[in-house]
């Protein structure tokens, strides 16, 4: 009988070449007993392969999300094998699906929330612009109450987009400063939201 | 008293101790599975008294629907109930055609009711299993997860989207279903009912989920009817009432097949109710599938409605043909005649009867569409059915009465 | 499993409620109160005066011929136009046990919106009237619990009647022209 899952009758060695994704090592200098490279890349390392993500799911995109984090296209490939579902542990706030005006003081809230740093993924045409609800009771874009990261278009994006989004976001963390949290910059940009 | 067991709170001077504790739940929680708030008063872990709020992702769907032509509503009705937009669709196109008194050719009935059956067992897969996840067991909801984008894949080989179809037009289909398309569903049939009843052998018998879901949020028939329940919701509360039988549209009437019911209307018969309804429908899709197959010749590529007038004309006659030219800027420009009326129509859909409220004034959108959602019906009687429940069965009860706030909403 | 209603009568479709009966029945009791039947698309239409809104829908539950026990949608619609009863608030009515459905109107006057409720007859009409409030303002008599449903509590009219855009008005990138903002198919 064919089943979709198989017990594993014929076991390999382990080989760490074949088997096992690694990632690719940061410059540095190495030698014998010893690596130095600077701290940033492997902060960004660690923090790029385990984003605990906070599915902020309201409607259609939400399922999508479903499928994203299900068996099929399994999100925790890239390390997010856990999802979060309170805002205090998570690093990573996935807004899916439509927000409407009475919930973005919600958003808002779930957002200021979270510890710093923190990430932004909005997922889907709602999210993102408001979409094809252009009226009266819907929050045209989730950039008008807190800052954005990446925005993945689609209404809903496939889960190979939402994946495709969530890995640009691994890239941005991993290049990130570390320093960035404490610039200027990014003050002022917490500012034009009026987050202190 | 507070102070003998809470030393260091004292309250205010004439302020009366309060007995129950107050737990917000929602709009964010995860355990509610879709956004809406309930305030729960709790004595200890029972439930004294909740209070919903909803309008979370409230859309205007009515309003934008005045401004949307006849045709460009699909796309809203998508987003009504996205786990089974097929049906939503349908019932659309059917409400249109009633309005313009459009016959369907029997070919196109039975790919409707194929998509929308599909669309049925899809919308009940993860109800179910999301009833399996909130008890416990995750397994089957990552397991039964890969047979829902087997249908996925139909509807992507027949419209070119997953999840919010857009599926149809006024008439009948955009385009005939090609070859794929049908061998992926024979596929499908061919391998769902194995893990169908691999997954009720998992739940329905588990001790475990018996236990959880028995007697927890049950509705009686004669609540249930006074409360506007449709749907599975009502049918596991021992109510046969079910639109495909009683007001038959597309050709349901042809298709031989049960209506299970429940008898307390719990979790535990909301789920049997759910999983019948499956099996019910493969046994549809089948025979609908074998009544697509007799169709030879000419008849075999018929997939809409000889309508002119409603009905988009293919591009390359558009470009190369004067008439389907004609028609084609007079249906975009909205030069149609569209009867002055109105409408009520009725679908069974996921969760109930889905109807549409059509007034036309004979402009070219409608005048007034009213959305009759199930979901939004009967949330109402949540308070009710969670009063004196523990906090746990409250959390079941939400999933198994399969509440989606984006139809909710609307 | 079987179904455990008594008066329900597996599967009925035998159409013994025919729409005259329904219509000769009406006028039996309410005389020249209820009005305006027609039968758009097979369904039954009449209206009544909004002061015997509860009446009529009372008769229809508990007669025992008619037995509309059933309310499948309440709504209200938006005439402009029509001076001294703007707002017409539509039930549909159910009969399960012969299947018949029919549509009951009332019209009321804009300026003085009130209805009385319905949510003693059916449950729920409570939360199809607080949607119905919200969207167009008819202010239901009696209502345990009318306050807006799917809109801020803060909203400060009632979107759905014409007179109101559909669009939010905080937006200014998209063209008018582009998009037909601000503008109508009709």
């Amino acid at each position: 009988m064919s089943r979709p899952v198989r017990f594993n009758i014929h076991a390999k060695d382990a080989d760490i070449r074949d088997n096992v994704a690694i990632t690719e090592m940061p410059e540095g200098l190495q030698g014998e007993g010893f690596f130095a490279t600077n701290l940033e890349q492997v902060v960004g390392l660690a923090r790029k392969n385990s984003l605990w993500p906070l599915p902020f799911a309201t409607s259609c995109c939400g399922i999508e999300f479903m499928a994203t984090m299900g068996s099929h296209y399994d999100l925790s490939r890239f390390g997010s094998e856990r999802l979060g579902f309170t805002p205090r542990q998570c690093d990573l706030l996935m807004v899916m699906g439509t927000i409407a005006k009475k919930m973005a003081p919600v958003l808002r809230q779930v957002y200021l929330q979270m510890a710093e740093p923190r990430w932004v993924l909005a997922v889907g045409a709602c999210a993102s612009s408001g979409g094809i609800f252009d009226t009266y009771s819907v929050l045209q874009g989730i950039d008008q109450v807190i800052p954005v990261d990446v925005y993945v278009p689609g209404c809903p994006p496939r889960p190979e987009a939402i994946l495709d989004g969530f890995i640009r976001i691994q890239d941005l963390v991993h290049n990130e400063s570390l320093r960035r949290r404490n610039s200027e910059h990014y003050t002022a940009l917490l500012g034009s939201y009026g987050i202190q | 008293m507070s102070d003998i067991l809470h030393p260091h709170i004292t309250l205010p001077e004439g302020s009366i101790e309060k007995q129950t504790s107050t737990l917000n739940l929602g709009p964010t929680h995860p355990a509610t599975h879709g956004v809406f708030q309930n305030i729960l008063e709790l004595d200890g872990e029972r439930i004294v008294s909740a209070e919903q709020t909803v309008g979370y992702i409230h859309r205007a769907f009515e309003k934008l629907a005045e401004r949307r032509p006849l045709y460009q509503i699909t796309t809203l009705t998508d987003r009504l109930n996205y786990c089974s937009s097929p049906i939503n669709n349908m019932g659309w196109h059917m409400t249109c055609e009633k309005l313009l008194k459009v016959q369907t050719p029997k070919r196109v009935d039975y790919l409707r009711v194929i998509i929308m059956e599909l669309a049925r067992i899809s919308d009940h897969l993860i109800c179910n299993s999301i009833v399996g996840v909130d008890t416990g067991a995750l397994s089957v909801f990552l397991y039964v997860m890969q047979y829902r984008e087997l249908i996925y894949e139909i509807y992507e080989e027949i419209c070119g989207s997953r999840l919010t179809t857009n599926i149809g037009r006024i008439g009948g289909f955009e385009r005939n279903f090609n070859n794929t398309a049908f061998t992926k569903l024979e596929k499908f049939m061919a391998e769902y009912p194995k893990v169908l009843k691999e997954f009720e052998t998992l739940l329905t018998r588990n001790r475990i989920f018996m236990e959880r879901t028995i007697g927890a949020g049950p509705i009686a028939a004669e609540r249930a009817l006074n409360y506007g329940f449709t749907g599975p919701n009502l049918r596991a509360a021992g109510v046969d009432y079910d639109v495909r039988v009683h007001s038959p549209y597309s050709s349901y009437e042809d298709f031989n097949f049960e209506i299970p019911v429940g008898k307390t209307g719990d979790c535990y018969d909301r789920f049997l109710v759910r999983n019948l309804e499956m099996w019910e429908s493969l046994k549809i899709i089948d025979q609908a599938y074998k009544k697509v197959q007799e169709f030879k010749g000419a008849e075999a590529e018929v997939y809409h409605a000889d309508i002119p007038e409603y009905y988009l004309p293919k591009k390359e006659d558009v470009y190369t043909k004067m008439e389907a030219l004609i028609y084609h800027f007079k249906i975009v420009m909205g030069e149609t005649e569209i009867p002055a009326g109105e409408v009520y129509h009725s679908v069974e859909g996921g969760n109930g009867e889905l109807g549409f409220y059509l007034i036309s004034d004979g402009g070219r959108t409608p005048y007034r569409l009213h959305f009759r959602r199930p979901c939004f019906i009967y949330y109402q009687a949540y308070s009710e059915i969670s009063q004196g429940a523990m906090l746990s069965d409250a959390i079941i009860t939400l999933s198994s009465l399969n509440v989606i706030a984006g139809e909710m909403d609307a | 499993m079987q179904a455990n209603i008594p008066f329900w009568v597996g599967g009925a479709l035998i159409m013994s409620l025919t729409n005259e009966k329904i219509q000769q029945r009406l006028q039996e009791k309410f005389g020249e109160l209820v009005s305006g039947f027609e039968e758009p698309y097979g369904m039954l239409t009449f209206a009544a005066p909004k002061e015997n809104n509860i009446k009529v829908l009372q008769f229809l539950f508990d007669d025992e011929e008619l037995r509309f026990q059933f309310l499948t949608a309440l709504c209200a619609v938006h005439y402009p136009e029509r001076k001294g009863e703007e707002l017409a608030v539509v039930y549909h009515l159910h009969n399960l046990v012969d299947n018949v459905r029919i549509r009951f109107k009332v019209f009321t006057d804009i300026n003085q919106p009130d209805v009385y409720t319905a949510t003693s007859l059916y449950s729920t009409a409570n939360w199809m009237e607080r949607e119905t409030f919200d969207f167009y303002g008819v202010n239901f008599v009696g209502h345990p619990n009318l306050k807006r449903i799917l809109n801020v509590d803060e909203m400060d009219y009632f979107p759905l009647r014409k007179e109101f855009p559909l669009e939010d008005q905080t937006r200014r990138d998209k063209d008018d022209e582009m998009f037909g903002r601000g503008g109508s198919f009709m």
